[in-house]
């Protein structure tokens, strides 16, 4: 439901009814929405950050989780701090902003002039008679995960933040929604938000949880809704107690979403529908594809999806809609759209038929030689192959065509049990390859890796 | 396995892969007439450098690339040294 202006997180949340069975469950503790009504996360505190800028700050995401829906519409702002970000990032994103209050579930203690009121939150839900009227249209700032250097910081409101969730009325049956994602970054944020917004409840992760206790915490709750990055799944697929689940939908995005994972998890959960879908901070949602294939319909570029207006630019994706971040902050901001109002998405896309597949990066192309090749479009062949869980393609520099592309593949358990596995799995992994690229689209080197690391993003780390 | 031995297995082993005609292995053959093209021999610069854990293009002093097989292979064992 595109949000009017008039309209906060709570109000809609509440309009959306049935306060008293809905929860938002943590690590640590669940709480029920209805809890809110007479009561606080904030310590009666919220009064205090009426019209502030303020910096959400907390380690556990269930509270973030309650602080957003209180201080929507009471706050000027909320930045939403990514719990692994640096404490000098910290720093940058408090002054830069600038943020004039912190609220966070433990004490932060640095040095920061512009703030005045620090905030304790919980989620021990105290008594209190709150008053959330709607006082401002609130600033979301969301940070983006640049790979080196500060964090981008990006400007949403509500209305953008919720473009993209339509509503359909209270289900029969109340929805379960979770998410591998962390709630303060775009790709959780959207799952939060329709949560909250469509009368469902929410699971969210923990980063000190193991992934496997949150499955089957996941699980005891019953969720019917779920959202992670392929990185995340094939990692969750490993884990038995991914059994623990037994989704209606499934729900990928953040990364290239590929034939294999999409068969993979269709196999998995046969009573699932599984859909990816495009977006990005900055971009906001465009669309999602529901066919079970990869990529999307080409005439998506032609149409639109809703609001939302595409092209293909120099080979890359352009959005331009009412979904997308209004700017970015900073001194030395660059724009984020150009001057016909698209943004460039910098995914570079390929049209094969009557669709377009994502190939990768614009700024993570491997020159070999002269050549392009997209890390991305070699992974998706090699996740082909029944015995390969995940891999990684990478450049290694080379002093006779500058690169190659070398490839690490974590093989399934089954096989790496096999005598002799190693060299067989590596020839049948490279015949699949010459099969189907283009020689210098081959990785020179293959290795075999137990496991590889995932960013706190929910993205394969692309960097050694 | 020898440094020689290590060099000359990839080089076929690179070669059939690649569906490449290579000429006899003789010390003073010449790159340009080995049959190989430079896609081949990137992956076996890369290849050498997972199985001897040997990159000498890097710790070389810049001698230029080697153009027989026999020198190819001495760049080699004088890295391991």
């Amino acid at each position: 439901m595109p949000q009017s202006d008039q309209t906060s997180l709570w109000h809609t949340l509440v309009s959306a009814g049935n306060l008293q069975d809905r929860f938002v469950s943590g690590a640590s503790a669940t709480v029920r929405l209805g809890e809110l009504l007479e009561g606080t996360s904030l310590r009666e505190c919220a009064g205090e950050l009426c019209g502030r800028s303020v910096i959400i700050a907390p380690a556990d995401q269930l509270t973030a989780a309650l602080t957003l829906v209180e201080l929507d519409g009471v706050a000027r702002r909320l930045i939403l701090c990514p719990p692994d970000l640096p404490a000098e990032h910290f720093s940058f994103v408090i002054e830069t902003v600038p943020a004039d209050a912190i609220v966070s579930d433990h004490p932060i203690t640095g040095n920061y002039p512009s703030v005045g009121p620090r905030v304790i939150c919980s989620p021990q839900i105290a008594a209190a008679v709150p008053d959330r009227r709607l006082r401002f249209q609130t600033e979301w700032i969301l940070l983006t995960s640049g790979t080196t250097g500060a964090p981008k910081m990006v400007s949403h409101t509500l209305a953008s933040l919720t473009g993209a969730i339509g509503y359909s009325g209270a289900a029969q049956n109340p929805l379960v929604w979770s998410t591998f994602y962390d709630i303060r970054r775009y790709g959780g944020l959207q799952i939060f938000l329709r949560a909250m917004l469509t009368g469902a409840s929410l699971v969210v992760s923990n980063a000190a949880e193991p992934a496997a206790d949150f499955l089957r915490r996941a699980g005891r709750h019953g969720v019917t809704h779920i959202s992670g990055t392929p990185s995340h799944w094939r990692r969750a697929l490993l884990t038995p107690a991914a059994r623990s689940l037994d989704p209606q939908y499934v729900r990928l995005s953040g990364e290239i979403v590929d034939q294999s994972i999409l068969d993979g998890l269709h196999a998995y959960y046969p009573n699932a529908k599984v859909a990816h879908a495009f977006a990005s901070t900055e971009a906001g949602v465009a669309f999602d594809v529901r066919d079970g294939l990869a990529g999307f319909p080409a005439s998506l570029i032609e149409h639109g999806s809703g609001d939302v207006e595409m092209k293909v630019e120099d080979g890359s994706l352009r959005i331009r809609s009412t979904r997308t971040a209004s700017r970015y902050l900073g001194p030395a901001a660059a724009a984020l759209a150009g001057a016909d109002g698209f943004i460039d998405t910098g995914d570079m896309v390929e049209l094969r038929g009557d669709r377009y597949y994502f190939v990768g990066r614009r700024d993570g192309v491997i020159n070999v030689g002269g050549l392009k090749v997209h890390p991305e479009e070699v992974e998706a062949v090699i996740n082909r192959h029944a015995d390969v869980r995940m891999c990684l393609v990478r450049a290694r520099r080379n002093p006779v065509l500058g690169a190659v592309v070398v490839a690490e593949v974590v093989p399934s358990e089954a096989r790496s049990a096999a005598k002799a596995w190693k060299a067989e799995l590596e020839a049948e992994i490279r015949s699949l390859c010459l099969e189907t690229l283009p020689r210098h689209k081959v990785p020179a080197s293959i290795r075999f890796v137990a496991a590889l690391d995932v960013a706190p993003t929910g993205k394969i780390r692309r960097q050694p | 396995m020898s440094i020689r031995s290590e060099v000359i297995a990839q080089f076929q082993k690179v070669a059939k892969e690649q569906d490449k005609c290579l000429a006899p292995l003789t010390d003073d053959l010449s790159f340009l007439d080995s049959g190989l093209d430079s896609l081949c021999f990137a992956i076996i610069v890369t290849r050498l450098e997972d199985s001897l854990g040997l990159d000498p293009f890097t710790s070389a002093e810049d001698n230029g690339f080697p153009v027989t097989l026999g020198e190819f292979i001495k760049f080699y064992e004088n890295a391991a040294k």
